[in-house]
């Protein structure tokens, strides 16, 4: 029970409890399992780059290219589909592929030249961007492959409302749960995931202990290109146009609920149910405020201040627990991003 | 003491840069590039970003980055232009009262982030998320998305008037410059700063009150996010939440090209302002080549890869010899 308390995700999900039980009490049709598979389904895009963002930031590092990978792999698979015609699995197949490119890139770039990873993901997605917009001309695309369309449509339990409206656990919601399990795998039960773990608690003792830190860097920003680039696809399924700036300066928006999901930005440490319990809390944040009537202009104040206050709590009692060190617990990071960045100074 | 504030070699390969941009760019553009009008165009466009990355550049030394920066210089804009519409009957005072209004506004933000970093202990990159996204959000609700606009002509001038034949928002730019220089070289802060970013355990231990820097550092960030904000409110001649929101990652960028580090402890004024006319040849160059921004923007990316992989490759050798 006490361990229980000193996790984080035991007070996000305490919120969202609290949360979902005031929104209820406003407007009942919050805790329904139409709203609730909604939700799911329209948060699948921003989930699935979550568990990207999750393992840049168990790795230690962080990106911010992700919002333009996954333009770009949206963009350029529906041009191809649209030429040769391919299909939903032909899609996912060439976007993954150009994500998994894009995030190579990234990875090398960072490890092999030491750019603070930051820096080296800034500066590409003002290069992927710049290109994207440049090439694109800017333009939207309205009509998608037929495929894209009926498989959208796809739900993989159907049950219908009072009235005879049909909905159900949408094929995109699954997607999204297929690959928080996957990534929930990785994390706990491979070589690899324990590795980005210790990559990003102390790049020094990995090292040490034999640890291919390279390999584990250009891994981790591949794996968040490809996911990035599903998440591309999956966008696409979900409003059925593509629009090349639509997703671009929403990045730190997904780093957000990653961090309030307990996620560390100096790395080691980070789950995936803390992850999709962060995404949900700033989705239903939205959700609520819409239900309880709550003009949207004010949508940015509350996000804000779900930030600030939950991951003040937070901060609060972790710099409280330190206090009483002789060295501050609190520099400890430090060091390892000394080390990252000692190579380009 | 002396600072180690940046190697000598990393100076070097920026003013390499900047020349050989500036050679490319008058070649690609005889007779266009070198003429008053495109250099008072260039020294028009420097000062917002110039600014502004001098409000992210403080922040940098001591280990830390702000990413509420616009969103503060939109607060601060927005109440400036608030202020400026209920006096119009008074230009003059009107506008010294906007003035204080903006840097009591982004001051007032800066000492908001200082405290939930210094003393609530947020990281950095996540408390200035956190105030970003809040205050863009108090700048929409106060607005109503709306645009507030139609100044009088002293506040126009600020950002486009020009002084003995100097653009007022460049001399604003060097004054900007040498308060930042003058704080980071000739004061305790600015000094802390620099410990800070290179080692906060050994500067509390050497007797330095760390959490107090951290707050005149984000208070400082905030200073200068509202001399941008009146800057920018005159080049528009509104204000509105949104604006300049593309600058802010850019700022990160040229103050890195500047040769400050990410991790704290290094960066010198001088830099910063190479860095930034460099970006500002780059596009003023390519805008008159009739290059989409979007272009421009992506060679900023890449020449931003370009100079860390030259810095980590000189790095290596040296390490070597």
């Amino acid at each position: 029970m006490k361990k229980l308390l000193e996790r984080h995700e035991t007070y996000v999900l305490a919120i969202i409890i609290l949360l979902s039980i005031l929104i209820t009490s406003f407007n009942p049709n919050f805790l329904t399992l139409e709203n609730a598979f909604d939700l799911l389904k329209s948060n699948a895009f921003t989930g699935i780059l979550a568990i990207g963002v999750l393992f840049v930031l168990i790795s230690g590092g962080i990106d911010i290219s992700f919002a333009a990978t996954a333009t770009i792999a949206e963009y350029l698979t529906v041009i191809v589909c649209l030429q040769i015609g391919g299909s939903m699995l032909f899609a996912f197949a060439m976007a993954v592929l150009i994500g998994i490119l894009l995030g190579m890139v990234n990875g090398y770039l960072i490890d092999r030249f030491s750019i603070p990873p930051i820096i080296t993901t800034i500066a590409t997605m003002n290069l992927y961007y710049g290109l994207l917009i440049v090439f694109s001309k800017g333009r939207w695309l309205y009509t998608l492959p037929p495929y894209f369309r009926s498989f959208a449509d796809i739900r993989i339990l159907t049950l219908s409302t009072a009235n005879g409206l049909p909905y159900g656990i949408s094929i995109i919601t699954a997607i999204w749960f297929a690959l928080m399990l996957l990534a929930s795998f990785i994390l706990n039960f491979t070589r690899l995931g324990r590795s980005i773990y210790a990559v990003g608690g102390d790049v020094i003792s990995a090292q040490r202990i034999g640890i291919r830190v390279r390999m584990i860097r250009v891994s981790v920003y591949s794996f968040m290109g490809a996911l990035a680039a599903v998440a591309g696809i999956v966008q696409a399924l979900l409003v059925q146009t593509v629009a090349p700036n639509s997703i671009v300066g929403k990045e730190l928006n997904v780093i957000a609920a990653v961090v309030l999901g307990g996620a560390s930005l100096t790395g080691g440490v980070g789950s995936v149910g803390g992850m999709f319990l962060g995404v949900m809390l700033l989705a239903i944040v939205q959700n609520g405020m819409t239900l309880m009537k709550i003009p949207a202009v004010w949508y940015d104040v509350f996000v804000g201040l779900v930030i600030i206050i939950s991951v003040g709590f937070s901060s609060w009692k972790a710099k409280r627990r330190s206090s009483g060190a002789i060295i501050d617990v609190q520099e400890a990071p430090r060091t390892h991003s000394e080390q990252t960045a000692g190579g380009s100074r | 003491m002396k600072l180690p504030a940046m190697k000598r070699n990393e100076t070097t390969v920026l003013m390499v840069i900047m020349v050989a941009v500036a050679l490319m760019m008058i070649l690609l553009n005889p007779g266009t590039f070198l003429t008053q009008n495109n250099l008072k165009g260039m020294a028009f466009q420097l000062p917002e970003l110039g600014i502004l990355t001098f409000a992210m550049m403080g922040v940098m030394i001591t280990g830390g980055i702000n990413l509420s920066i616009i969103a503060t210089a939109n607060m601060a804009g927005i109440s400036a232009a608030l202020v400026l519409k209920a006096m119009e009957n008074s230009p003059a005072a009107g506008l010294v009262l906007a003035v204080i209004t903006a840097l009591a506004v982004s001051g007032g933000i800066g000492v908001i982030n200082g405290t939930l970093i210094a003393y609530v202990g947020i990281t950095p990159i996540l408390a200035t998320l956190g105030t970003m996204t809040l205050f863009n959000g108090v700048a929409i609700v106060v607005t109503e998305g709306y645009v507030i606009s139609g100044f009088s002509p002293a506040v126009l001038f600020i950002g486009n008037g020009s002084l003995a034949g100097i653009p007022f928002p460049l001399l604003v730019f060097a004054l900007s410059a040498v308060i930042l220089t003058l704080i980071l070289r000739k004061t305790r802060t600015g000094f802390s700063m620099y410990m800070i970013g290179s080692n906060a355990t050994a500067t509390r231990f050497s007797g330095i009150h760390n959490e107090a820097v951290l707050l005149r550092t984000y208070l400082i960030s905030g200073l200068f996010s509202g001399m941008a904000a009146m800057v920018m409110i005159s080049r528009f001649n509104s204000a509105k939440s949104g604006y300049g929101n593309s600058y802010l990652l850019v700022t990160i960028l040229a103050a890195v090209l500047g040769g400050v580090s990410s991790d704290g402890g290094f960066g010198r004024v001088s830099g910063v302002v190479v860095s930034l006319i460099t970006l500002q040849l780059l596009s003023s160059g390519f805008n008159l080549l009739r290059v989409s921004s979007f272009m421009t923007t992506a060679i900023w990316g890449f020449v931003m890869i370009l100079v860390m992989v030259i810095n980590n490759i000189i790095d290596t050798r040296e390490k070597r010899g």
